[in-house]
């Protein structure tokens, strides 16, 4: 079994750590592994040429995907509000749908290279303009939850494996089981019932208090205080994941021989482990948590809608509620750029921490 | 063990048939099969986990199948709870509370649990049919055409599922099927995955090269060895996924895009959302659909890997 990947599912878009126990989270990062023998050169632009297709499918989909499907996007403004065929024809107009759709296709790509993505329904704004705005939080959000899931993913992932089937593993990997059944947004709403409602310790939503200049002391004092929540909520969803892959893949290293070599050299326990096993188990590991950032990312939708976090999770839920179409395209192809970028650069990371693949 | 599979020997015509009857007049076989089943069942019983999920999952899809003799629809229509108290705390008279309408929360919960578990099911269903056919295209064909298959199961894996599910859902019609489309059409990358690097150890192995040599078409080698060969894994992957597709459906549902006509898991809590129960203290209109999502995904999983553990070794044996 391989290790996990994008599954679907989970609110956070991810692997299954059910799957990673019985042969090993060992990244087989092989879905197109590198000919052996090619340069470095050559796995970039063959890396590179993947990240731009991908981008070009992204770009085409959010195009054809708001165009082509069955419901009017015209229509489905108008639906709520009594509007007369001449108001609907302007509306029409105003967004370039009367244009025949390679026209559109055309203003549509322009429109992109000159960051140029259309006019919001809902807002009235730019939709460029509103992405600028709300990018600064997410990126605040997902970052730190990043850095937290994986450290504590992959500390507590060795420990588990270091000291398999003892009672620290199997509360390790049955807690991170249970997490992993959770829905991001329950989780999110029981904190913030918890936290924000019954307790009254940290804030209900938002960013900062309406106010507090954010580079003040105090405002950034507030500012972590309204981070609290939201990124325990992606934190525990998703360390579990890392975990389960750390774990599976430090266990398959403790089987090699050097292991016993390191022992008999008189090293204890604790530098076998540190010095020698984790290293090596941590390549494979890697590669797989940063393929899976974008789960991570994508986790932020609905965390951000419960907490009312100014990002753009919160952006793409409110053009959902809209629906505000232009806005929706507009994150779905920042969203998307944002992963197709973090992959490459996991993909660049991986064969300078590789050795083996570097030399190859 | 790869011929009982139903679904490998239907496709592919008289050949299929053929080596059916032969199987079946072989007592010894089935006898085997018999034994396999046997030995397979009580390592399942064994696993405690596994058996508690498998518990909960009947009791789950009981109660989904049951609900409109346990708690008639009349019971979800809002014009007729004009008497019962909204927002009503879990008592002996109200077992989970009321909600803002004061309908029971453990009568939707109950008739949520036929949409959580049908999407569920259905776009599990989805996703590893189109999984399964892509990862065999992409491990059995070479050229420009598995190429091609390579790069779009890439991009699958690369862009998370509920990124695209969100714009598919959003730009079709609201409605349950919809859900399962957005599902199943955009979370198959790993399935694809897994098949097509089964597909690829498979394809090496003597039995395949001898098969070619004998004039096998593609078609014979996909239908009667390659689909065999991955089906195992494929089934195991299934019950694991099935617990993904309910939280993906949650979640979709949460944020609006689903069936609101209809009750589900994720449409009461968004329900619950739009009110602020969770900062307003009507915790159990939050806690219980939750609980609800928990136990069965958890149940699906554990379930799952039990089934992987039984079916690994097989794998490795053959």
């Amino acid at each position: 079994m391989t290790t996990p990947t994008h599954d679907l599912p989970t609110p956070s878009g991810e692997p299954d750590p059910g799957s990673t126990g019985s042969s090993g989270g060992r990244a087989d990062h092989d879905m197109d592994e590198p000919p052996k023998g090619g340069s470095f050169l050559g796995y970039l632009l063959r890396k590179l040429g993947g990240a731009l297709t991908s981008m070009i499918l992204v770009v085409v989909l959010g195009f054809f995907a708001f165009r082509m499907l069955p419901g009017d996007p015209v229509l489905k403004i108008a639906k709520e509000r009594p509007m007369s065929p001449a108001q609907i024809a302007e509306l029409r107009s105003q967004y370039g749908l009367d244009k025949p759709v390679i026209v559109q296709f055309w203003d549509y790509l322009v429109g992109i290279f000159t960051g140029e993505l259309g006019e919001s329904y809902v807002y009235r704004k730019p939709v460029s303009e509103l992405i600028v705005d709300y990018l600064g939080p997410t990126l605040l959000l997902t970052a730190t939850a990043a850095v937290l899931a994986i450290g504590l993913g992959l500390w507590l992932g060795q420990l588990s494996a270091w000291r398999r089937n003892s009672l620290f593993d199997k509360v390790a990997s049955s807690t991170s089981l249970v997490f992993w059944s959770v829905p991001t947004f329950w989780l999110g709403l029981i904190l913030l019932m918890i936290f924000g409602g019954t307790l009254q310790w940290l804030p209900t939503g938002g960013m900062i208090t309406p106010g507090l200049d954010p580079w003040s002391p105090a405002g950034i004092i507030d500012v972590i205080k309204h981070l609290i929540l939201p990124v325990i909520t992606m934190v525990a969803v998703v360390y579990a994941q890392y975990l389960m892959v750390m774990r599976a893949s430090l266990i398959e290293e403790m089987s090699e021989d050097y292991l016993t070599t390191a022992r008999a050299k008189g090293l204890t326990e604790d530098e076998v482990r540190k010095k020698h096993a984790v290293p090596n188990a941590l390549l494979p590991t890697i590669t797989v948590v940063f393929m899976h950032i974008g789960g991570l990312i994508t986790g932020a939708v609905t965390v951000e809608a419960v907490f009312s976090w100014p990002g753009l999770g919160k952006l793409t839920f409110e053009a959902i509620s809209g629906p505000d179409l232009p806005l929706l395209q507009g994150t779905f192809v920042v969203f998307s750029a944002i992963i197709i970028v973090m992959n490459l650069a996991a993909d660049i990371v991986y064969r300078f921490l590789d050795p083996r693949v570097r030399r190859a | 063990m790869s011929n009982t599979n139903p679904s490998a020997s239907t496709p592919s015509g008289s050949a299929a048939e053929a080596n059916a009857r032969v199987i079946d007049g072989t007592r010894l076989v089935r006898d085997r099969r018999l034994n396999n089943v046997k030995k397979n069942w009580s390592l399942f019983r064994s696993d405690i986990a596994a058996m508690l999920g498998a518990i909960v999952l009947v009791f789950f899809i009981l109660i989904a199948i049951f609900a409109p003799l346990i708690a008639p629809a009349s019971m979800l229509d809002v014009t007729q709870q004009l008497d019962v108290p909204r927002y009503a705390p879990p008592s002996l008279a109200h077992p989970l509370g009321t909600d803002d309408l004061g309908r029971e929360l453990w009568v939707r919960i109950l008739w949520g649990a036929r949409v959580s578990i049908l999407v569920g099911v259905a776009a599990t269903v989805m996703s590893m049919v189109i999984g399964t056919v892509m990862g065999l295209a992409a491990g059995h064909f070479s050229g420009l055409f598995g190429a091609v298959v390579m790069r779009i199961i890439d991009f699958f894996i690369v862009l998370p599922s509920l990124l695209l599910a969100i714009v598919l859902s959003s730009v079709l019609e609201r409605g349950v099927f919809t859900i399962v489309v957005a599902i199943g059409l955009t979370s198959w990358a790993s399935t694809a995955r897994i098949v097509r690097s089964q597909t690829l150890s498979v394809e090496s192995r003597l039995y395949i090269e001898r098969a070619r040599i004998l004039g096998a078409g593609h078609r014979h080698i996909l239908f009667k060895h390659m689909l065999p060969a991955v089906m195992p894994l494929v089934l195991a992957n299934t019950t694991l996924t099935v617990g993904s597709a309910i939280i993906a459906e949650s979640t979709l549902s949460f944020l609006g895009l689903g069936d609101t006509s209809k009750e589900s898991w994720g449409t009461i809590l968004k329900n619950s959302m739009d009110i602020s129960a969770a900062t307003s203290g009507y915790w159990w209109y939050v806690l219980t659909p939750g609980i609800a999502i928990v136990l069965v995904v958890l149940a699906f999983t554990m379930v799952g890997r039990a089934l992987e553990a039984i079916i690994n070794p097989a794998l490795r044996n053959r």
